[in-house]
């Protein structure tokens, strides 16, 4: 199993209602993305808001088309699927997201819920379906009889197991994580966190793990994927990313992000400005204005995507 | 340098609300001191508590349901809670200042961002004309926030949410007062905007001389920023110390169990030790110890009294029949 | 008010059962025959004045129809109409609204443009054109107060289908492979029930007066159909004389259309923020008594919602 994304742009229409003329401008959520997961790996996205993985994620998902680039699957293009391979995809690829609230219909069961990926034309038979139903429910360690129960007898926990049974229950091959546990109290997180690496291990599972914790992205990821303002700054293996960032971005957010203990203090780097506008990015490299160690050549000239180290990528005039 | 006498004294302060389904006991007896200058954080999950004791200190619980049923809060040697809805305006804004979690609600978006600054300093300070204005434009200033003179003529939708942040404060901090409650301030923001907003934070107080309440649930934060941290469940503080006595040496089974469950950015864990259970119902709260249904230390004493208070070193107690001096009862 | 939300509707409860109740057994309640009077009995008072009869204990109009007998009778026509079209005017407006609220884009702007026409008709004046143009009878006013009807739940329905479209479990049903008619008919229209049933009951009033409107302007139902818009109309000539014959029709309308509503408030009250609390509110509450014990086979406390309806 191979998903890869080579060159993928997203740009959404500005437009001020029902306006004949074309959109005033573009918002550029993802600006030329190539990145790509592989069987059994967990590759996690991190980036602040207007980093465009959330977009990411629904590329990944079907759930919006590019407006250029391509994603492939075991080498085929999704925009060249057939009935048959979108069919075979979406049994594949499944997803997690942040709210369990929101994430389950408060008017059907549980057992409905977890079921629904499952296919219904010709597929499996209602004794077929609940046994498989079961099966997950164990799995994410859910009571027997929770499938006739409704999500509101639940709490939020539980709710995101429901969530990751639902994921499991067509054996994916692959589970998009989208926050999956930024939602839920701090002791539970422990437990799903535990929960989603138990079951890749178990079985064999791919992750992309969509996160702006860098504690919970660096607990699952093997491999680390920074974005900033729509486009990608630096990837890598996860430990040596953390360990030693390349990316003047990448070194301000691990900064940034809080270790715990008093002392335990990397190098404070606090960025002064904000994220940029994704209508209008800044010309050249979009970090320069905020960047610490900018060149005079960042503001003109984007720097090419580089394979600066082994297995270390990134773009930047500093290499 | 710390005063001698402390500026915010809370004894055994008791929040509960009645509603159809019981009585939650969402504070039941929190007791701290704060310093004049000092941060202290209140750390927790959701049900903790720490939110109404906020609200409690400045008495702004939801009535009817809530109530403030017990305690003391002595504020420079008053009690807040013995003072009437008019002394209690004059407190707040003044003496005691609030930030909330989000910043989008926390400003009415139908003012200017200067109004709503000037509506706070013109109702404590009775500035007008000239020296209102200044006033104003001192807070966002101090809180960096960019050509604060033009910007103080733009409404809330103009701004970043972490700018946002940084407005709210500035209408906090305008009246310059001698407390400053934050209630997860940074937990809608970006990380890096936190960590601005944080060091922002340090820096006021460090000129200004505020104490400040630091409500949160994220132990890098407090690790960041906080000198002294009480951690709370179920309504109570079940540890208390300074942030490196709290650290080194967690005494509380909860605090531990948190401190180990929490992946750390620093180092990658090989597994993350969990904590069973769900956080208690605080409507039907157990007999003693309300953690010790998911406390891997209980004992049987846990679960038929509520423990003491027991020190640990110098500034530094738990609640926990465990802890080493916590005398069982025969 | 908070309180309120837990009270039962009672007085409301009661006289819809009541009308409800009168409806369906008219044939039976009724003491006399709603449309056959007898000239000789012409203009009773209620049994409480002078020269009033426990025979026809709130009069006769002139022809000498029984008033009670009447209103009786009349409670099913109003009944009925209400029923009819609001089911029909409710299918048709969800249909679209759901449809055009999914889907966005030109089908959207389009339905939604004919749902502004079909807003901005004067309805009165409508309903007098169209009836008049073919001829008063049953089954045009139910089909006019229909038409004009419609538009509103399909306003409603858009709105709430949109607001539900943004809930995560919308997506991850495309995600799971599942078709739009699916989607709308597993997922959108069941969270849009509550919605559908509270503006349902509040139009049962509308459409009572509506109706009543149109049978009192002469272009509702035909005589000698006992509607009470037609009793209120008979009974103009002689408000000052026999003002029993228009007030007692009158009443039972405001009180009918008065219960209604106050259901249809209640049912919101009660209805829509259990709805809403099951989103992101609850999770900052304390996720109280939803389980106990460790995630492995533990079981859930039943019935207990998590984040309830407390403070």
């Amino acid at each position: 199993m191979k998903l890869e994304a080579i060159g993928l742009k997203k740009y959404f229409p500005l437009t001020s209602g029902f306006s004949l003329r074309g959109p005033r401008g573009w918002v550029k959520a993802l600006d030329g993305v190539s990145v790509q997961v592989a069987e059994g790996e967990t590759l996690g996205i991190v980036g602040e808001s207007g980093s465009g993985k959330t977009t990411l994620a629904k590329l990944f998902l079907l759930l919006e088309r590019p407006t250029s680039g391509s994603l492939l699957f075991d080498g085929k293009a999704v925009g060249d699927f057939g009935r048959e391979d979108l069919v075979r995809y979406r049994r594949a690829v499944q997803a997690v997201f942040q709210d369990p609230y929101s994430s389950l219909n408060p008017r059907m069961r549980v057992g409905q819920i977890v079921a629904e990926p499952l296919p219904r034309d010709n597929g499996m038979s209602r004794p077929m379906v609940a046994q498989r139903v079961a099966e997950v429910l164990q799995l994410v360690g859910l009571p027997r009889e929770s499938p006739a129960l409704y999500p509101h007898e639940f709490s939020g926990g539980q709710r995101q197991r429901i969530a990751i049974a639902r994921a499991l229950v067509t054996y994916p091959k692959l589970i998009i994580l989208d926050e999956p546990v930024s939602a839920l109290d701090v002791s539970i997180r422990a437990q799903i966190l535990n929960l989603l690496k138990h079951l890749q291990e178990k079985l064999g599972l791919a992750y992309v793990i969509i996160s702006h914790d860098l504690a919970a992205a660096r607990y699952l990821a093997t491999r680390l994927a920074v974005m900033y303002a729509g486009k990608l700054v630096e990837t890598g293996e996860c430990d040596a990313v953390y360990a030693a960032p390349l990316h003047p971005y990448t070194e301000a957010l691990l900064s940034a992000a809080l270790p715990l203990h008093p002392s335990a203090r990397r190098q404070r780097i606090v960025l002064a400005g904000e994220v940029p506008n994704p209508v209008n990015p800044p010309a050249g490299c979009r970090f320069h204005p905020r960047c610490p160690r900018v060149l005079p050549q960042c503001s003109s000239q984007e720097p090419e995507w580089r394979e600066v180290k082994p297995e270390r990528f990134t773009a930047c005039h500093l290499y | 340098m710390r005063e001698p006498s402390p500026l915010l004294v809370v004894e055994n302060l008791k929040t509960h609300f009645f509603t159809r389904r019981g009585v939650t006991k969402a504070v039941d007896g929190v007791s701290f001191t704060l310093h004049a200058g000092e941060t202290l954080a209140l750390v927790g999950e959701s049900g903790s508590g720490k939110s109404v004791t906020c609200l409690s200190l400045v008495r702004l619980v939801p009535e009817p349901a809530g109530r403030i049923v017990g305690g003391r809060v002595l504020l420079e040697g008053e009690d807040l809670l013995q003072k009437s809805s008019a002394e209690m305006r004059r407190v707040r804004g003044k003496k005691i200042a609030m930030v909330l979690q989000d910043p989008l609600t926390s400003l009415n978006p139908a003012l200017t961002i200067g109004t709503q600054v000037g509506e706070v300093v013109r109702l404590h300070q009775g500035l007008r004309g000239t020296p209102l204005r200044e006033r104003v434009l001192e807070a966002p200033r101090r809180l960096r926030i960019p050509a604060a003179g033009t910007r103080l003529r733009h409404y809330s939708h103009q701004f970043s949410g972490g700018m946002r942040q940084r407005v709210s404060s500035a209408i906090g901090l305008s009246c310059a007062p001698r407390l400053l409650i934050a209630d997860e301030p940074t937990t809608a923001l970006d990380v890096t905007i936190q960590a601005q907003y944080l060091e922002l934070l340090k820096e006021v107080q460090a000129s200004a001389g505020v104490a400040i309440i630091l409500v949160t649930h994220d132990f890098g934060i407090v690790a960041a920023i906080a000198d002294r941290v009480a951690v709370m469940y179920a309504g109570r503080i079940v540890e208390m110390g300074s942030t490196l006595q709290v650290f080194d040496n967690p005494s509380h089974p909860y605090t531990r169990a948190l401190l180990r469950c929490l992946p750390d950015v620093g180092l990658k864990r090989e597994q993350l030790v969990e904590i069973g259970g769900q956080p208690p119902d605080l409507a039907r709260l157990p007999q003693g110890c309300p953690f010790a249904p998911r406390c891997p230390e209980r004992q049987p004493v846990c679960h038929e009294t509520y423990p003491p208070s027991v020190p640990v070193a110098g500034g530094h107690a738990a609640s926990c029949w465990a802890a080493p001096g916590a005398k069982t009862r025969a | 008010m908070r309180a309120a939300r837990h009270d039962v509707p009672w007085f409301p409860g009661l006289v819809l059962a009541a009308l409800v109740f009168t409806a369906v057994f008219a044939f039976y309640l009724a003491p006399h025959s709603p449309t056959a009077g007898d000239i000789t009995q012409k203009l009773i008072p209620p049994v409480w004045m002078e020269q009033g009869e426990w025979e026809h204990p709130l009069g006769t109009d002139r022809f000498g129809r029984d008033v009670l007998s009447r209103i009786i009778h009349g409670s099913r026509i109003s009944l009925i109409v209400s029923l009819i079209a609001i089911g029909v005017a409710g299918t048709i407006g969800t249909l679209l609204g759901l449809i055009s609220g999914y889907r966005g884009g030109v089908t959207d702007a389009v339905l939604m443009r004919v749902t502004d026409v079909g807003l901005s008709l004067p309805t009165i004046l409508i309903a007098v054109v169209l009836v008049a143009v073919s001829e008063p009878s049953f089954s045009n006013v139910v089909l006019v107060i229909a038409l004009l009807l419609w538009p509103r739940f399909a306003r409603q329905m858009r709105g709430e289908t949109l607001a539900i479209k943004e809930q995560d479990f919308v997506a991850l049903a495309v995600v799971a492979g599942r078709s739009s008619a699916w989607i709308i008919s597993r997922h959108i229209f069941p969270n849009v029930v509550p919605t559908l049933l509270v503006i349902s009951t509040l139009q049962v009033g509308y459409v009572v007066l509506l109706e009543g409107t149109l049978s009192f302007l002469g272009v509702g139902v035909p005589p000698p159909s006992p509607a009470w818009g037609l009793m209120i109309a008979d009974g103009r000539g002689f408000l000052a004389t026999a003002w029993w014959i228009s007030l007692f029709p009158g009443l039972a309308m405001v009180l009918t259309v008065l219960s209604v509503n106050l259901l249809g408030d209640w049912l919101r009250d009660h209805l829509d923020p259990k709805l809403r609390q099951l989103g992101r509110a609850a999770v900052l509450e304390a996720p109280a008594a939803a389980s106990v014990g460790s995630p492995v086979d533990e079981a859930p406390v039943r019935g207990a919602a998590a984040g309830g309806d407390g403070a």
